[in-house]
């Protein structure tokens, strides 16, 4: 903000030295331009390597068989590790949506007070938490409990670290429905709750899929957690009450071992989790954030 | 005469939908208050036994008989890397963030963000494994090996062998880690600086330089301190590209002393050791413990960083429009 005494001063200022001010304009553009490419080199690294180390590993095989005995010649696949992943990001789904999606009805709908603040306030919070402490949290409370270490305990993880994300694009995506369509509801004399589900749920569908398919690109990236709640194992899934697999864990494990062929291994299951969670996120950039020109609404985050 | 069903049912649905909608909302805040809970009661017996000492001492021994846990280093651990990843992430976010917001052409500007957004969509365990199997060895021969050969003797702080699994590289890797989260809340925060503000300093005949240094940056600094320490709670958090970068030291040593020697942060102690510790040890009380200290640290961080975003883009949105 410039006071009128600054702006005398500016004035004055900008008189002079026109030559020197474009030259540091210039080299101050080209700097900012430099740490623009500064960030695109590590992506590109990063694509390049996980698709030039993993794609020679890629096979049928690898995608649907158990892991091999450590070190050995048939270093088997990542089956179990795949299905792990899949049946986490479904049922924690199942729990997360519903609750996701109904508390963000809650804040657009009904929560312009202080206790919709308050919510508002400790999501947004809960949104930034470092997940090694839901890891935690969830072993306690699940794996204590129970006795045993189990998908139900990672599930239990994930669905509180997408909760609120869905929360969040909901609310924001009902708040973008114009109130002359809720109004027409009201005035055909439908009630509240329906004119939520049938209208704005309905109008609001794409913002919906969007936060829910960026909260599951984010779990399925998600390690730390399932330290402590699924813990890891080489077995397709057996019962509720044994210990899963997932993509991430397996990556992690296997970046571990000090043999050449786990490394190649971890590479290849590297490519298959970048794969599910890039084409996420370019699905969903591509399918609906276009059409309301840009996505500044819904912010990309990945599973730490 | 023909009679009009109103539709939905009688107005109890209402109001059982409203209840059922508020215990969905609330139930962030149940998880958050059993979070604080769960923490303080697994820990309860490190406190009652090392006290204080859990937070200065250093010695961490598991060996059952002569258990004795601190964790000063780790936390110290925490924060020097988190903090060396933001003197070298938030220069480069907030000059992407100006490109983006104020120079870039329109086609461009669409295209970098979401590029910059994907760095940001991919996991933190590939971060780890490419900084483990490519970057390390980049940066300790063309980094490491010639500050530690020409400043090694004098400066302490490159002294020791570079060997690539150690603070600067964790530190590097969490720093283009948090650039995409601090780069696009930046830009975000940029573009809501009200346009008479620039035309303002448009008008004196500044340049664009200057005019983002005295038109937009004074308009936004709260809020870009905000993203910034939005960036410094994801530093402190994470966990997996850390446990597989930092080197993994216990005890003593893990107190950061170089740059180039291996260190422990709060959550990687965490992710390293809890595999191996027994239900209802103290050893796992001292995990948990750990956890709560960076659960209290993350918290007063992202409370700190919401509160300054969330009020910059808030009222900044109303003066857009007005």
């Amino acid at each position: 903000m410039i006071t009128i005494e600054q702006r005398a001063e500016f004035r004055k200022h900008f008189r002079n030295n026109i030559a020197s001010r474009m030259i540091t304009d210039k080299v101050i553009k080209g700097i900012v331009f430099g740490c623009v490419i500064l960030a695109i080199i590590p992506l590109g690294s990063i694509l390049l390597e996980v698709v030039r180390n993993g794609a020679p590993v890629l096979s049928a095989g690898f995608l649907t068989q158990p892991p091999g005995a450590v070190g050995s010649d048939q270093p088997g696949g990542i089956g179990p590790a795949i299905q792990g992943t899949l049946m986490l990001i479904g049922m924690s789904s199942l729990i997360g949506v519903p609750i996701g999606v109904l508390g963000g009805i809650f804040l657009s709908e009904y929560g312009n007070n202080r206790f919709g603040n308050t919510i508002r306030f400790f999501n947004d919070v809960l949104a930034e938490f470092p997940t090694i402490v839901i890891g935690l949290f969830s072993f306690a409370v699940i794996v204590l409990t129970l006795g045993y270490f189990s998908i139900l305990a990672g599930t239990f993880a994930l669905s509180i670290i997408m909760l609120p994300i869905i929360t969040r694009t909901t609310e924001e995506s009902l708040k973008l429905v114009p109130v002359t369509i809720r109004e027409a509801g009201y005035a055909l004399g439908i009630k509240r709750w329906t004119v939520i589900f049938r209208i704005l749920l309905s109008s609001a569908k794409s913002g919906l899929i969007t936060g829910i398919m960026l909260s599951i690109a984010r779990i399925g990236g998600e390690t730390a957690p399932l330290i402590f709640t699924i813990l890891g194992s080489s077995d397709f899934f057996t019962g509720f009450d044994q210990p899963m697999d997932a993509l991430p864990l397996r990556i992690w494990r296997l970046s571990l071992l000090p043999y050449d062929t786990a490394t190649a291994q971890g590479w290849g299951a590297a490519l298959v989790l970048i794969l599910i969670v890039l084409t996420l996120n370019i699905g969903v950039r591509y399918l609906f954030l276009r059409k309301r020109g840009g996505g500044s609404r819904f912010r990309i985050t990945a599973g730490v | 005469m023909e009679t009009v069903k109103l539709k939905g049912g009688s107005p109890l649905f209402d109001k059982i939908f409203k209840i059922a909608a508020a215990v969905a909302a609330t139930y962030i805040l149940a998880i958050i208050a059993l979070i604080v809970f769960q923490l303080v009661s697994g820990s309860y017996q490190i406190w009652a036994q090392e006290g204080i000492s859990f937070l200065t001492g250093s010695d961490w021994n598991a060996v059952e008989g002569s258990e004795s846990y601190g964790a000063a280093p780790y936390i110290a651990g925490t924060f020097v890397t988190a903090g060396l990843a933001m003197l070298i992430g938030v220069p480069i976010s907030i000059g992407i963030a100006m490109f983006l917001a104020e120079l870039a052409p329109k086609f461009l500007r669409s295209i970098l963000s979401f590029i910059i957004e994907l760095l940001a969509a991919v996991p933190s365990v590939i971060y780890g494994l490419w900084g483990m199997f490519v970057f390390r060895d980049y940066l300790r021969d063309w980094i490491e090996v010639p500050l530690n050969n020409a400043l090694g003797n004098n400066v302490f702080l490159f002294s020791g062998t570079p060997f690539g699994l150690d603070i600067f590289t964790a530190s590097v890797v969490l720093a283009i880690m948090v650039i995409p989260t601090i780069a696009s809340i930046s830009r975000e925060i940029m573009i809501a600086v009200p346009n008479s503000q620039r035309e303002a300093a448009y008008m004196l005949g500044a340049t664009k330089w200057e005019v983002f240094k005295m038109a937009v940056i004074p308009y936004s600094k709260s809020g870009l301190i905000g993203a910034s320490i939005l960036g410094l709670g994801r530093a402190v958090g994470e966990t997996m590209a850390v446990t597989m970068l930092i080197g993994n030291a216990t005890g003593p040593q893990a107190f950061p002393t170089s740059l180039f020697g291996p260190s422990q942060t709060m959550s990687s102690i965490i992710a390293n050791e809890f595999p191996e510790a027994s239900q209802g040890s103290l050893h796992m009380a001292a995990l948990i413990g750990v956890g709560l200290i960076l659960f209290a640290v993350a918290i007063c961080i992202n409370m700190v960083a919401q509160l300054l975003v969330s009020r910059v883009l808030k009222t900044h949105q109303g003066a857009v429009l007005a």
